[in-house]
């Protein structure tokens, strides 16, 4: 299946923007980190299409997933 | 007292007499300074029911007992009023280095009376204080009255200063110090410029007297080290500043787009932190004392400036269908010359945009400018029309709410209690929709920064689309913010320090015994006082709400889809958790708890 993966912030220094990702059926977000080469303890917030999802959660084919490091604002 | 300079100046600008005060002790303790003594001392002395723009209304610029000590951050000063657009309490807060600026010169706060029968500036170089003729400064732009200011006195005395658009009393006008520094919101610069008073310019030497000198570097110490390893003010806000926020709560699709008609932006990526960084930003700049250093110098034209942040770059962006950042970095510029708060000038803009592409609003009045959606070629020199409130600008200069309901849709405005909400669609994270609802200055997103635990996991990731538990959340939210807005640090320190940490600082610089808990109800004391002014003033409960277009209609696409915000459900349950009765009054019982029966 394919995802696409959307980087923010540091996390693009030396990796991409938005880049569609292969990885077989069934695999969760973990196995999407590792494939990206992020720590999953580096990762703030991580949505699946726009919400709030967990490393562990498992991935559909065409999910979008986006990927930010601790960041703030107000 | 420590942590206070236990003076203040009090100024009447209609009879030109100058006296020192000496703070109240109790009110001191009771409301710790900044917002809190700001808004005590405020109800103590002016009629609730007073026009803002009255010579018997007055404005107060208050700092707390950690501004200018060595805390973190400490670097704010709170403007204290009626508000002329909101008809609340008005408390503006700023950084920069003024508020620390004014306790060197041995005051905690200045109370500003009357109205000068010509336009005037204030000097304060420690002990000396005059009032002098500013009728070469009246019309000019900030940049200009700051420079002129700073070589008519002392180059390296701190100015805060009105712009055109506080002399011209449009009720989105702000205060500026530091030329890009703004207590920006609910109109303080027209109450300014009501009293015919251009700028504040501060110079002092004096050291402020802590309590506990070497508690006071322990609790820093073990404050810079949590600033320094959390990820959101060790290295996301230097990095990318506020702006870094485009992006994530684009992807969460309640990033509003075209006056709250859309909630996502396609082109959010062109206004974003990282292009910003990428595209613009000279370096990261810093307030006094602070370690975070969020803000940004950028690149405009040929010179540089103050760069936009997040809520900014969301008014003159996205709620305008606009993705130059080019031009809202000269639109921010503008707003800054002319003394304009961003996120009003904005959000009205929105609106008017809105109701031209209804066909309310027609070309004949706009003197050949556009007012579309997408189009940036026009917003700077609207910011220009509103500061000099020529033609269209004029009605600009109202802001949302009084220019909506001119062409008889007040319900089309984004405003809660008729200021303009920040850039956050409450449809789509329902306790920051509680928040804007409740914020006794009304739609504020910092009064209760809900985003925090609904998006950006601090301190916990909450289901922001979920109503049960948001009214507690809120609720301590709004009670620490008001604790540290009355202490003088800056909100963003609290994304690393808690409650406890506050508590130390207070402590080792006044010499008090406060713990988290007694921090918190010193918050909530705050915040009821506020509620109580407010109702005294004539504000209604029912104006505990949020505009129809956010309660009914569900966002239509992206990632927040088919939601609206369930103010419905929350609001009870926040009276009951803050003891107030149905209709949001504090009860006698509340306020006798709190010692403000
Ligand atoms: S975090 Fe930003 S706004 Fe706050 S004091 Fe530091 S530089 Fe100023």
């Amino acid at each position: 299946m394919v995802i696409e993966v959307r980087l923010f912030a540091t996390f693009r220094i030396n990796r991409f923007k938005i880049k569609k990702i292969e990885i077989p059926e069934g695999s969760i977000c973990k196995e999407l980190l590792y494939i990206v080469g992020i720590d999953h303890n580096d990762v703030s917030i991580l949505m699946i299409n726009g919400i709030h999802s967990n490393v562990l959660d498992k991935l559909k084919d065409k999910d979008i997933v986006s990927l930010f490091p601790p960041v703030g604002g107000g | 007292m420590r942590g206070y300079t236990c003076k203040y100046l009090r100024i009447n600008l209609t009879t030109k007499e100058i006296k020192v005060e000496f703070l109240d002790k109790n009110n001191a303790e009771n409301f710790i300074g900044g917002r809190g003594l700001g808004t005590k001392m405020y109800m103590d002395e002016v009629d609730p029911k007073i026009d803002p723009f009255s010579p018997d209304n007055k404005i107060l610029f208050v700092t707390g007992p950690v501004t200018g000590i060595s805390a973190p951050a400490g670097s704010r000063y709170m403007v204290i009023t009626k508000s002329p657009l909101s008809g609340t309490i008005a408390s503006s807060n700023s950084g920069g280095f003024w508020g620390p600026e004014l306790k060197f010169a041995g005051y905690d706060l200045i109370v500003l009376e009357g109205k000068s029968e010509k336009p005037a500036y204030i000097y304060v170089n420690n002990e000396h204080v005059e009032i002098r003729d500013a009728s070469h400064l009246w019309g000019e732009v900030v940049s200009k009255t700051t420079d002129t200011l700073k070589e008519e006195t002392d180059p390296r005395a701190k100015v805060l200063t009105i712009g055109p658009a506080g002399e011209n009393l449009s009720l989105i006008a702000g205060i500026m110090n530091e030329k890009d520094r703004a207590a920006g919101r609910s109109g303080v610069g027209a109450v300014m410029g009501s009293k015919n008073l251009k700028a504040i310019v501060v110079r002092g030497t004096q050291k402020v007297e802590v309590f506990d000198k070497d508690k006071l570097k322990e609790t820093y110490k073990v404050a810079l080290a949590k600033i320094k390893e959390d990820g959101i003010t060790g290295s996301g806000l230097p990095t990318y500043g506020t702006a870094v926020l485009v992006n994530i709560i684009n992807e969460a699709g309640m990033f509003p787009a075209n006056n709250f008609q859309k909630s996502s932006f396609s082109n959010a990526e062109d206004i974003s932190g990282e292009t910003l960084a990428e595209k613009h930003l000279i370096k990261n700049t810093a307030c006094y004392g602070c370690p975070i250093a969020c803000g940004r110098l950028v690149h405009i034209g040929d010179g540089e400036g103050g760069g936009p942040e997040y809520e900014t770059i969301w008014a003159f962006g996205s709620d305008l269908g606009i993705n130059d950042l080019g031009e809202i970095i000269y639109t921010n510029q503008m707003c800054n010359e002319m003394g304009i708060d961003t996120i009003s000038a904005g959000s009205t803009l929105a609106v008017a945009m809105e109701l031209y592409q209804m066909g309310l609003i027609k070309d004949e009045e706009l003197d050949g400018l556009k007012l579309e959606f997408g189009d940036s070629g026009s917003m700077t020199e609207w910011m220009k029309r509103i500061g000099l409130k020529e033609g269209f600008g004029a009605k600009l200069a109202m802001g949302s709410y009084r220019l909506a309901e001119s062409y008889g849709h007040s319900e089309l405005s984004m405003t809660v209690k008729k200021l303009e909400m920040p850039a956050y669609d409450p449809r789509g994270v329902q306790g920051q929709g509680l928040n804007y609802a409740t914020s006794n200055r009304g739609g504020c997103h910092v009064r209760g920064y809900m985003i925090s635990p609904e998006i950006l996991a601090h301190p916990e990731q909450l289901d922001r689309f979920a109503t049960e538990g948001k009214a507690t959340w809120t609720k301590i939210f709004q009670d620490l913010t008001a604790a540290i807005d009355s202490l003088g640090f800056c909100l963003f320190t609290s994304f690393a320090l808690g409650a406890d940490d506050y508590a130390a600082f207070l402590n080792a610089a006044t010499g008090t015994k406060h713990d988290a808990a007694s921090l918190l109800k010193a918050g909530e004391r705050i915040y009821n006082l506020e509620k109580l002014y407010n109702l005294e003033a004539g504000v209604k409960p029912e104006e505990d709400t949020l505009p129809p277009r956010l309660l009914n209609d569900a966002i239509e696409e992206g990632a927040s889809k088919g939601m609206v915000n369930k103010l419905d459900i929350l609001l009870p349950e926040y009276y009951s958790e803050r003891g107030w009765d149905e209709k949001g009054i504090p009860t006698e019982s509340k306020l006798k708890e709190l010692g403000i029966d």
